[in-house]
């Protein structure tokens, strides 16, 4: 936001990680269902991208709907 | 959609003798990220008419937005991989380059100095100083800051495009040449103001992918001490993971510096004069939108300074305890050893990271890099356009221009510094040897620019002579210092204080020294010449000028308290890990 006017810096990095949040959490979750024969990522029963996704996502979320420009003020 | 985005990814792609391999995922969130910068870098082209917008951010950014682009300019991402490189060589020692190294300094920028810096409306440290000791040590100072800020840019800039060939395969002229213009584009568009936001766009992007290595590093090891005691196992009689207890003699630890080194050269001198007058870091706290949020911005900026060792200095120390074969010297990669310190951050991505994350990562390196030129190339228009040109165009053509003007002089300025960059990105590939003098070059003036800027805030009685001649007489000696030593190393033991003493040791005591000569060249001089009338430094000096006071507000909102804690919880880090 500047000088109260336009969209705040934290709604364009709420759309950016809720975009990252959903594209790791599909990739993670495809991965898990069906590994790809690649070496896999130590500790990868933890699934630890299907969580960082999530986490993304989440974090994502929270900025982007708190942020919204159409949100009524 | 994907396939058709396959001939824009080639270039991407790793080759197979890299150290990472990008899957399409990791390919599409490095695309998208670039997408993003300059979207927000078109978006912002409305927002910046005028000089103060342009160079100044329209200085209406929260605490919150100045604070994190102040510690995200400086948040590259050479720094993340060449502390974690050093965080293996030296253990937890690298951690007073954010500790001590930083937090006092950071904090005395938001506490003491940040109120004449806000309150005498100055766009620039050199602005300052032309306001305190006149057009001399402003020249001074523009001139070596502009320059090597651009030079310094270049040599990031090819350093980067290096790591990028060993890290991904990728060409280094694609590297040099995608990263700038990105970097124009959006800097050139919205100014400092798109230089900003991406800044804490950035900084969001390095914290999330940089922290999942520490968070699976440790679950691997079983924890702190889990990780301690594997390193203990590999490093046998080594001393990984100790800040202080190391510190007593040079020959006991391995970065050969004593505690006095590192308390009053890094500590005193050399974190005070960059967290508190390298233009780069202090214009982003310039553009807060009020004095409590410019003294608060330093303090957010130190709170998360305190925090990056978990995401730089943590895997490095997870390093020691679970990369083998073990790393080694540059020089000492074999096919026994494959891989050097300096690899130790991408192959713990590597070693962790799945689909996504990889790219989320190599995205925060990216990120780091870009967040870094665009911090110089901002810098350098302000300072070239305010504290260069302009009065050198005034003094020529015996008139003002106008703001528009400016900002398309500031514009110009941004493509010249990129493209400058660029030259010295080249000019190093060819001599390997300037990367050392200028970096070299760039540490000589910051120690004496703090000394002439301390001086001209809390002495009233320094005079216009004393600053130029303090200054003058701080950057020629620290020169001196260093052509000393490389003619006769055997000076090593007079500048340092020991014949054991590093590089690192060596830069600490070299600041320490011009610092003294130039706090005494500035006294001196000052007492034989005659100071500025009172009247004239209401505003730039403590004791001419009336602060606001901070009486009406609660004690959670005043500064000096959020200061208080910070510190309070660096000296309880610093005790937990002494």
């Amino acid at each position: 936001m500047i000088g109260g006017k336009g969209i705040s810096i934290w709604f364009f990095i709420g759309s950016l990680l809720l975009l990252y949040g959903i594209i790791i959490t599909i990739a993670n979750v495809v991965e898990m269902v069906s590994p790809s024969v690649d070496k896999q990522p130590v500790l990868h029963e933890l699934n630890f991208g299907v969580w960082w996704g999530i986490l993304l996502l989440i974090i994502g979320s929270v900025y982007f709907f708190s942020f919204r420009p159409w949100k009524k003020k | 959609m994907l396939g058709n985005l396959k001939p824009l990814l080639t270039p991407l792609m790793a080759s197979s003798s890299s150290l990472l391999s990008l899957g399409w995922v990791d390919s599409l969130i490095i695309i998208i990220y670039f997408a993003f910068v300059l979207g927000i870098g078109y978006y912002l082209l409305r927002f910046t008419k005028t000089g103060e917008d342009f160079f100044m951010a329209g200085r209406d950014m929260t605490m919150w937005i100045a604070g994190l682009s102040f510690v995200a300019a400086n948040l590259g991402s050479l720094e993340l991989m060449g502390w974690a490189a050093s965080a293996y060589q030296y253990g937890i020692l690298a951690t007073h380059w954010y500790w001590i190294g930083a937090i006092p300094a950071m904090l005395f920028l938001g506490i003491i100095m940040m109120p004449f810096y806000y309150i005498s409306k100055t766009h620039s440290v050199p602005g300052y100083l032309k306001l305190r000791f006149g057009e001399g040590a402003s020249m001074l100072s523009a001139t070596s800051f502009g320059f090597m800020t651009v030079f310094m840019s270049g040599i990031n800039m090819y350093s980067m495009a290096i790591v990028m060939k060993v890290v991904l395969g990728w060409d280094i002229h694609f590297s040099i040449w995608v990263s700038s213009i990105t970097v124009l584009v959006y800097v050139v568009l919205g100014g400092l103001l798109s230089a900003i936001f991406n800044e804490v766009l950035q900084f969001m992007l390095i914290w999330l992918g940089a922290l999942m290595i520490p968070i699976i590093g440790l679950i691997e090891t079983g924890g702190w001490s889990g990780m301690v005691a594997r390193i203990q196992q590999n490093f046998p009689g080594g001393d990984y993971t100790h800040l202080w207890r190391t510190m007593g003699s040079f020959q006991d630890n391995p970065m050969g510096i004593h505690w006095t080194g590192i308390v009053f050269g890094l500590g005193a001198i050399i974190s005070f004069a960059y967290w508190t007058t390298d233009f780069l870091v202090v214009q982003r706290v310039l553009t807060a939108k009020d004095l409590r949020s410019a003294k608060m911005a330093p303090i957010i900026g130190a709170g998360f300074k305190m925090m990056v060792p978990f995401i730089v200095i943590l895997p490095g120390l997870l390093g020691l305890a679970v990369v083998m074969p073990k790393l080694v010297p540059e020089n000492m990669v074999s096919a026994a050893n494959p891989h050097s310190y300096n690899e130790v951050l991408p192959l713990m991505l590597a070693r962790y990271a799945g689909p996504g994350l990889l790219g989320l990562g190599v995205t925060a390196l990216i990120a780091g890099f870009m967040s870094g030129m665009a911090g110089n190339v901002s810098a350098f228009a302000t300072v070239w356009t305010y504290d260069i040109y302009r009065p050198i165009h005034v003094k020529l053509t015996k008139k003002e221009e106008s703001d528009s003007y400016y900002v398309k002089i500031g514009r110009w300025c941004t493509v010249l510094g990129v493209l400058v960059s660029i030259g010295t990105a080249y000019m190093v590939q060819q001599f390997a040897s300037i990367m050392d003098y200028v970096q070299a070059l760039f540490s000589f003036f910051l120690a004496p620019l703090f000394g002439t800027v301390i001086l001209g805030m809390l002495w009233k009685r320094a005079t216009k002579a004393g600053g130029f001649w303090g200054l003058f007489a701080g950057m020629f000696s620290s020169v001196g210092m260093w052509a000393w030593v490389k003619l006769d190393p055997s000076a090593l033991k007079i500048i340092a204080l020991s014949e054991y003493a590093k590089d690192m040791a060596e830069n600490m005591y070299r600041g320490l020294w011009c610092f003294l000569i130039v706090v005494i060249v500035t006294v001196v001089v000052s007492l034989f010449t005659e100071p500025k009338p009172e009247k004239e430094l209401v505003g730039l000096v403590r004791g001419c000028t009336e602060l606001p006071s901070e009486g009406h507000l609660p004690i959670w909102r005043r500064p000096i308290f959020w200061a208080s804690i910070v510190l309070t919880v660096f000296i309880v880090l610093n005790i937990l890990f002494w």
